[in-house]
């Protein structure tokens, strides 16, 4: 039950990103054309808010729910996974419209064939998982 | 009545944005970091896959929360199409239209294009490749990546780590390729 937080901003988010039209393949159609304001302005301004959250937790040292320090991710410094995998991703998600968030989200939205998608993202991750050590870090 | 109205409307990106935002707080607040191309890794470690490497022998029991969120993502797509419906259909811009009209993608105000996101196109070549080819680079790439967008564009700039701005401007690098390169030797006849 200490887990059910999770479904309540899942469906949140869920919402969010359904009524922004971010799930939109055309929404990114548009912002890969540079045609449109709406993506970037989303992008932006969740990370202008973002930053000025992260900096308000760690200014004012924000503790969890359960009283321990919040603790983010940092992340090791190279290029070749970043950029290689990014380009990788960037392909996919112009072909697709989809990262990985609205695949799932779009399912919701009636869109059952996104089910192909996600097994298809899943046998990614899995012959990912599969080479890793062969390609550069 | 009003706060319904509001809803079902598309949100403007100044709300948008500040309320993804809000999500990756939220999760911080609970003790976890806001990535969903992680779930990925955890469905193909539940599903047997750390039996074929050590990339998914991990303890995925501490990540069931990020499966109890997407879940959460699918019933809050469901409930926004369902009880918050937009009273118009999607609007986008008239270049991207016209541009996607060349290469007979049609805009017929559905949120994707109908005519190749569908069980029968699956079978289809260019269905193959918008769907499952994309799917698999979105997978492949955000594991490689150590991230997705939630991950890296939103949490990791964020939280300015400069990995994050690389995968990012490889993502852009990506789908600029994929939208000016690939995308007319795949669509145009």
């Amino acid at each position: 039950m200490k887990q059910i937080k999770f479904l309540f901003i899942g469906i949140l988010f869920g919402i969010i990103m359904t009524k922004s039209e971010v799930i939109s393949w055309f929404r990114i159609q548009e912002m890969f054309r540079f045609q449109s304001f709406h993506m970037y302005g989303i992008i932006g301004s969740a990370i202008i808010t973002g930053l000025i959250l992260v900096k308000t937790i760690k200014r004012n040292k924000l503790k969890t729910i359960y009283g321990d320090s919040i603790k983010f991710n940092d992340k090791k410094l190279s290029i070749p996974r970043y950029l290689f995998g990014g380009i990788i991703f960037g392909l996919g998600w112009a072909l697709t419209g989809a990262c990985p968030g609205p695949m799932f989200i779009m399912i919701g939205n009636g869109y059952a064939v996104f089910l192909i998608v996600i097994l298809s993202a899943l046998l990614g991750t899995y012959v990912y998982g599969l080479i890793q050590h062969k390609l550069p870090h | 009545m009003i706060l319904i109205d509001f809803l079902s409307n598309p949100w403007p990106w100044f709300i948008s944005g500040p309320m993804i935002a809000l999500v990756m707080f939220l999760l911080l607040w609970a003790g976890e970091n806001f990535g969903v191309s992680s779930t990925l890794r955890t469905i193909c470690s539940i599903s047997g896959a750390s039996k074929h490497s050590s990339y998914f022998d991990f303890d995925w029991k501490s990540q069931t929360w990020n499966i109890i969120f997407i879940t959460g993502s699918v019933i809050g797509g469901f409930v926004a199409s369902t009880y918050f419906q937009s009273p118009e259909s999607l609007s986008i811009s008239t270049n991207t239209i016209n541009d996607l009209a060349e290469l007979g993608i049609n805009f017929n105000s559905d949120i994707v294009p109908s005519e190749l996101f569908n069980w029968d196109s699956v079978s289809t070549l260019k269905g193959f490749l918008i769907m499952i080819l994309g799917g698999f680079l979105v997978g492949f790439g955000a594991r490689w990546a150590g991230g997705c967008t939630s991950g890296h564009a939103i949490s990791g700039l964020s939280n300015l780590q400069t990995p994050s701005l690389i995968a990012v401007v490889g993502f852009f690098i990506g789908g600029l390729i994929m939208t000016f390169l690939i995308f007319p030797l795949i669509f145009l006849k």
